[in-house]
């Protein structure tokens, strides 16, 4: 074994613990998730004095170790089982200075684990800004542990914490209370029953619903059926805990910690007043969207007109200088294409990213919460449902198990199911594509139609998640006690480190994710293109020729012909053509059909599979907007993509249900297929119905 | 009859003086909803719900059917 010391970051939400992380690991991290559940795990390596690494955790955000969702779940899951690899030599409990007393809670109860408890006092360039001084020697030998008071936003205090850190064995494991002074005969007898066990684990582990790992597993059975307690009696018990546990941290701070209100400049009470009015509030909100929607069209179309062109070389490029051959072809036509037809978005993604990044770092998300919950409850939701109704703009995945910490079951649920309504990132490049072909150029009152046209799908999105909701509420009949807790922090100015590595981990996840599927389907797509069985596939040039005979048509036509109709009798062109039947109707032709079977693995793939498509056969340096605007409607005459067939395209992307992980994290999270197979066939059905009433409205 | 939570004013501050603990989650006691701490109304959301509260230093927003079973007295 190296000398590697395993350390779990342990914290309030709002403490700047992932600052912490990220100022002790730095590029040095991974993300994950843990095994069989959905949570994502952090970790990283950190250099310590005298040569010594340590092996980082950055857990979940919590308020105690009483969980009560599966990521608050993983700490106590943790810190219980002793033979789990990542076990923490040392706990690092990160608070901030302004919530000291809420933070030592979880405190004092990781250190009655006796685990080294290393506490970690962030913000602390706030104090004088909110008049608070800290006597730390009274605080280290009361609380019985080290502190190292930081700043991640001064960068002040890392040094000293990396110190502290690596000298974890000099910090006392004694407990800060005796837990068996809340119910003193029971605890007696708890402790008969187990007495080589550690009394405050045995509590929790009778409170807490959690999986202890299998080589605990025995013994914890024998402690479950101990419970000679109801419910409610616990949680009396529970309760009489916490307030112990305040009784001794109020009597801790009454001397450790002074508050001078007069010294306190409150930014907060300013803000709130502007961004929480009835009014106001909502004014500013709509126009932060209304920005954020201008911003992702204006800020990237020059990196994505550079990446659309260079791609399109590319493919040139490796056309003329690799030599002839089923290779070349497929990495010309398949491979480079369908994967340009990802890359391009990169801008947008990434911008999009970006600003639910600053919204959640800068406290706003919040206030944003506060000002929609009654809103949201007249539909079945929870103000908390903002939250991934927002962030469902980047993906549903995280949208939907962001909703674990909605209290009630039933707004929970709702929020699950309404949430692939949203416009997600991956709708984002078929929105864009199918807007630069059929909506004009022109502008309204100083915005473009179309950013107008993409916040008026976005709308589109939150209103029939809202719609939905409504009747869901009406329809599911499901008790649950609503519950409705939400701390508001601080507003903070985003640290740029902090934003920076999100907008980097987020962007590369959903490049790298979406890639190797398109990958995948690019190349099976090409082979399904660039074969056919038959006379009418592998005798094209002389049938074509046969035909045109008559006509005088110069090489390059003819080979144009050729390859169209090689193409269509392609394995490709015959399955697309059994199933134009059903979409002529919404105006789209074989080449859409397939584009959209594609999508169901991923929305994202449309756009690679149409440049896929369209590139077989065409010897042409073009980008995939040209193409596209240059295919012809094979019934009607003149181009495909009109205002009609575009508007029927955009509301089927709004509406359908194409995401197999949406489908099976749904499954996940609500523990049965029906919720998932639901929201296929209905979101499915409903989008084909708008789709055809829109097209043979406009056509 | 005991005041509650739910009809506290902007700008008034409070006693905790008991809470339900059928009706109240975990969660919020933790967070230091607790007898003997103060409480202040800093804000009421529009239409008058949720609420948004400082207890015991902690700001958090509550729902006005959570606040009404918080009893409180009010400091004049």
């Amino acid at each position: 074994m190296s000398k590697q010391i395993n350390v779990a970051l342990i914290g309030n939400p709002n403490t700047g613990k992932t600052s912490v992380f990220n100022a002790l690991t730095g590029l040095n991290q991974k993300v994950g998730n843990y095994p069989g559940i959905t949570v994502e795990k952090k970790e990283g390596i950190c250099k310590l004095p005298r040569g010594v690494k340590a092996h980082i955790i950055d857990l979940p955000g919590t308020y105690s170790l009483n969980a009560s969702s599966l990521d608050e779940n993983v700490v106590i899951e943790l810190l219980l089982n002793k033979n789990d690899k990542d076990f923490p030599d040392i706990a690092v409990v990160v608070s901030d200075v302004e919530n000291l007393k809420r933070n030592l809670l979880l405190f004092t109860q990781i250190k009655d684990l006796e685990i080294p408890t290393l506490l970690v006092i962030n913000m602390s360039d706030r104090m004088n800004y909110k008049g608070i001084s800290l006597d730390i020697d009274y605080l280290e030998e009361h609380l019985k542990t080290k502190i190292a008071l930081i700043s991640t936003r001064k960068n002040l205090g890392i040094d000293n914490l990396k110190t502290l850190i690596a000298n974890y064995k000099d910090i006392s494991i004694e407990p800060c209370l005796n837990a068996s002074e809340i119910d003193k005969e029971y605890f007696d007898n708890l402790r008969k029953a187990f007495p080589n066990q550690l009394l405050y684990k045995l509590w929790l582990v009778i409170t807490q619903d959690v999986n202890f790992g299998k080589t605990d597993r025995k013994e914890i059975d024998a402690v479950a059926n101990f419970k000679t307690k109801s419910k409610s009696d616990l949680k009396r018990l529970q309760q009489k805990e916490t307030i112990k546990r305040y009784q001794f941290i109020n009597n801790v701070l009454k001397v450790g910690q002074t508050i001078d209100a007069s010294q306190a400049k409150d930014l907060r009470s300013k803000l709130d007043r502007v961004l929480t009015h009835k009014v106001w509030g909502y004014v500013i909100f709509f126009f932060i969207l209304l920005t954020i929607f201008q911003a992702i069209y204006d800020w990237s179309s020059i990196p994505m007109d550079f990446i659309d062109s260079s791609f399109a070389s590319l493919s040139e490029w490796t056309k003329n200088q690799l030599p002839k051959g089923a290779f070349t072809s497929l990495l010309a036509e398949g491979i480079i294409p369908g994967l340009g037809g990802i890359v391009i978005f990169i801008p947008q993604i990434a911008f999009l990213f970006l600003f639910i990044a600053v919204l959640e770092e800068s406290g706003y998300m919040s206030r944003v919460v506060f000002l929609m919950d009654r809103i949201m409850r007249r539909f079945g939701l929870s103000g908390k449902s903002v939250v991934p109704l927002i962030s469902g703009t980047a993906c549903a995945i995280p949208a939907i198990m962001a909703t674990r910490n909605i209290e009630s079951w039933k707004e929970r649920l709702i929020t699950i199911l309404v949430t692939p309504f949203t416009t997600c990132s991956a709708r984002l490049p078929v929105y864009l594509i199918i807007i630069a072909l059929v909506i004009p150029d022109g502008r309204f009152f100083g915005l473009g139609y179309q950013a107008l046209t993409l916040m008026l799908l976005y709308l589109l999105g939150f209103g029939t998640a809202i719609i939905s909701a409504y009747i869901l509420n009406k329809v599911l009949k499901i008790k649950s006690k609503t519950f409705f807790v939400v701390e508001m922090p601080n507003y903070k100015l985003p640290l740029f480190k902090n934003v920076a590595l999100t907008v980097v981990e987020k962007t590369k996840s959903f490049v790298f994710g979406a890639g190797k599927i398109i990958l995948a389907i690019s190349i099976i797509l090409w082979f399904l293109a660039s074969y056919g069985p038959g006379e009418d596939f592998n005798n094209a040039e002389n049938i074509i020729k046969t035909e045109y005979a008559s006509q005088q048509l110069s090489n390059d036509e003819l080979q144009q012909h050729i390859a169209s109709y090689k193409l269509e009798h392609s394995f490709i062109g015959i399955t697309g053509r059994a199933i134009e039947p059903a979409i002529r109707p919404l105006g789209y032709d074989w080449k859409i059909g397939i584009a959209i079977v594609s999508s169901f693995a991923a929305r994202e793939v449309f756009v690679g599979t149409l440049a896929t498509i369209y590139s077989v056969g065409s010897d042409e340096e073009e980008t995939i907007k040209n193409r596209m605007a240059g295919e012809v409607n094979p019934i009607l005459g003149g181009p495909l993509f009109t205002f009609a067939s575009g508007v029927s395209l955009l509301l089927f992307y709004a509406f359908a249900m194409q995401c197999m992980s949406t489908l099976a994290v749904v499954k996940r999270e609500t523990n049965t297929w029906k919720w998932p197979i639901l929201q296929l066939v209905i979101m499915s059905g409903f989008a084909y119905i708008v789709a055809l009433i829109a097209f043979q409205f406009l056509k | 009859m005991q005041d509650t939570l739910a009809n506290l004013k902007r700008g008034e501050h409070a006693i905790i003086k008991d809470v339900s603990s059928i009706h109240i989650p975990l969660k919020l006691l933790e967070m230091g909803c607790l007898p003997g701490n103060s409480v202040e109304l800093v804000q009421l959301a529009p239409f008058q719900d949720p609420m948004y509260l400082n207890i015991n230093g902690s700001h958090l927003a509550i729902r006005k059917e959570t606040a009404s079973h918080i009893l409180i007295e009010k400091i004049v």
